[in-house]
């Protein structure tokens, strides 16, 4: 099984695969040989025993990754009323000193509505690609959409009412994703109207900071209704044609989690707060066939399970980077 | 794990199983109410297509809109805007012309838009494009086209057409002066008027008028030649005067703005040619 087919596998929404005998590498089979000896089950039990006691909750990367959302979207905002053009447009297509950039997904819709390829676009387009490859793909959505953040806020909420009894997760099949992000492009194609555009919660909100079109969060509205009472994070989830383009990008990105078998404990807390959980399946108990993997292409990087992590089994990496220091 | 710990025993899945097997009473009423696993999927299958149905239904009623109150012709697009259905493709709902221009002149289309969310237009009435930026700014802050590249004079601009609409309200066609502020002291909308400020558009409200015969349309028209006054007879005693629009309005609705006679008497007609019928 390859680890970088298996990831664009689970981006384009299949479930994890069980990987095969032969899929275990020498060192990743003595280790889960190793966690199977009595001595270490009793050692795991125990670490883990005694951190349910002393849990502890961190923030270290959340108290950045919000700020960063926040300040992002501000620089739109303050740019304009102040008129100090920084970074001038919205999050669809702005200019950063003067800059093209230009959003992957917005761009494509424009090219698929209209039919031609403007040249404007594709600068600004390769340059928000690199930007984005370099810092991880996705980690637009962790750190830059500001639908991701108020879904985030949301979410906080969902999970208090759910323990309440008040709302309920009801699962939705991932590839629903990959089946929107067609048809809109299709749609897009054969009527020659940017179809998606319209109701994109990250386009419809940044324009309404920046440009006070609020009727349009009514839509948003809805949307985190639904995610409060009934599916977690479902926008993110299982929808947002922007997440799927973004995960093409960071698939191949050296800014990664990186997980690291030896000091897994396996106690899932990673899974339980992440917003793509099937990214973490081989931090299920004999599921990684290497020591160590970086965690594929649907990851935003928003570092909630390396928070969650108690052991530092996973942890954020530049590859090449760690080599050249 | 053994086989036997499997939720659906291979001899309970084929029928052929013994009764003794099989009967075990409240446990298989239980698992009666409960879905299987299989079950449980398809049902999460069905869900998640109906809402991806729903979804998709509900972005297609973006298309009502745009072929009813939010037509064409009833949205007064910035400068260069190309045809309407082609703007709708190429604009990216970014709102940079809404960033350049010095009047505030463009907004940014709503929600209730449709397909058109977020697509830049302009209310003549509150506030037109007077071409106070000299040089087309949001046609060259476009990042897509969707205002032509083409355009980098104001004079090649066609917004659409000024038409007088309400010929009987016209002051000049009554022979009338106009003394005071066109639009009343509130009217927020700014011009640039090169005589008092070369560089900086001010309030309209603050620029009082005193004219023997009104003719605020022609005077503060930024194009040359794009509309003048006419007199109505031959007679030379002949007071009254109408305004005529020619070929080189560009639709940019200072006419509109300025028009002193509630409801304007001169208003734009979006997309309209020179040499077309109003309808």
């Amino acid at each position: 099984m390859n680890l970088f087919m298996e990831s664009l596998r689970q981006m384009l929404g299949a479930e994890p695969r069980r990987p095969a005998p032969e899929d275990y590498s020498e060192e990743a089979k003595k280790l889960h040989a190793y966690k199977k000896t009595p001595e270490q089950r009793e050692r795991r039990r125990k670490l883990i025993e005694e951190e349910l006691a002393h849990k502890k909750e961190s923030y270290a990367w959340r108290k950045w990754r919000w700020p960063t959302i926040i300040v992002i979207n501000l620089l739109f905002v303050i740019s304009y009323h102040l008129d100090i053009q920084l970074v001038e447009g919205a999050l669809t297509a702005s200019r950063v000193l003067g800059f093209h950039f230009a959003d992957l997904n917005s761009a494509l819709q424009v090219t698929l509505a209209f039919k031609e390829v403007l040249i404007n676009l594709l600068i600004g387009v390769t340059t928000v690609a690199i930007l984005w490859w370099l810092v991880g793909g996705r980690s637009f959505c962790a750190w830059t959409c500001p639908y991701h953040l108020v879904s985030e806020w949301v979410e906080i909420l969902h999970l208090k009412l759910v323990e309440k009894g008040l709302a309920t997760d009801i699962p939705l099949d991932r590839r629903l994703r990959t089946i929107l992000y067609v048809a809109f492009a299709v749609l897009t194609f054969a009527s020659g109207y940017m179809v998606y555009e319209w109701i994109s919660p990250t386009g419809i909100l940044s324009r309404a900071i920046i440009y006070g079109t609020w009727i349009s969060t009514s839509f948003v509205g809805v949307l985190l209704l639904v995610e409060l009472f009934f599916v977690r994070r479902m926008w993110c989830r299982y929808m947002c044609p922007i997440g799927l383009t973004y995960s093409l990008i960071g698939a191949t990105s050296p800014t990664v989690v990186h997980y690291d078998l030896e000091k897994c404990l396996h106690e899932g807390e990673c899974r339980k707060v992440c917003l793509v959980p099937h990214v973490l399946d081989i931090t299920i108990k004999g599921r990684a066939t290497k020591p160590h993997i970086d965690i594929g292409a649907d990851c935003t990087r928003c570092a909630m399970c390396i928070e969650a992590c108690p052991t530092g089994a996973l942890s954020f990496r530049v590859k090449g980077l760690d080599k050249l220091l | 794990m053994s086989k036997e710990n499997d939720r659906t025993p291979p001899e309970a899945a084929n029928g052929k199983a013994a009764p003794a097997r099989t009967y075990d009473g409240p446990k298989r009423i239980k698992r009666r109410k409960k879905l299987s696993r299989k079950q449980q999927a398809r049902r999460q299958f069905l869900l998640s297509m109906l809402a991806g149905a729903g979804l998709i239904g509900f972005s297609l009623t973006g298309y009502y809109p745009i072929v009813t109150y939010a037509r064409a012709e009833n949205r007064l697009r910035p400068p260069g805007a190309i045809d309407e259905r082609e703007f709708l493709a190429a604009c990216i709902k970014c709102g940079q012309c809404v960033q350049v221009c010095p009047v505030q002149a463009i907004r940014l289309a709503d929600f209730p838009d449709g397909f058109g969310n977020g697509a830049p237009y302009i209310v003549a009435r509150d506030q037109a494009c007077d071409f106070s930026c000299d040089a087309v700014q949001c046609v060259l802050a476009c990042p897509t086209g969707a205002l032509s590249h083409h355009i980098d004079k104001k004079e090649q601009v066609r917004m659409g057409l000024a038409v007088l609409k309400r010929p009987e309200l016209c002051l000049a066609r009554k022979g009338l002066g106009f003394k005071g502020l066109a639009r009343g002291k509130d009217f927020p909308g700014l011009h640039r008027y090169i005589e008092v400020d070369r560089w900086n558009p001010i309030r309209i409200a603050d620029h009082p008028y005193d004219l023997e015969l009104c003719d605020l349309c022609v005077r503060e028209c930024p194009i040359k030649g794009a509309i003048y006054l006419k007199p109505l007879s031959d007679d030379p005693n002949e007071k009254r005067k109408t305004p005529v629009v020619t070929d080189k309005c560009v639709g940019c609705g200072m006419c509109e703005m300025i028009c002193p006679t509630e409801p304007p008497a001169i208003v734009i007609v979006p997309r309209m040619k020179y040499g077309e019928k109003t309808s």
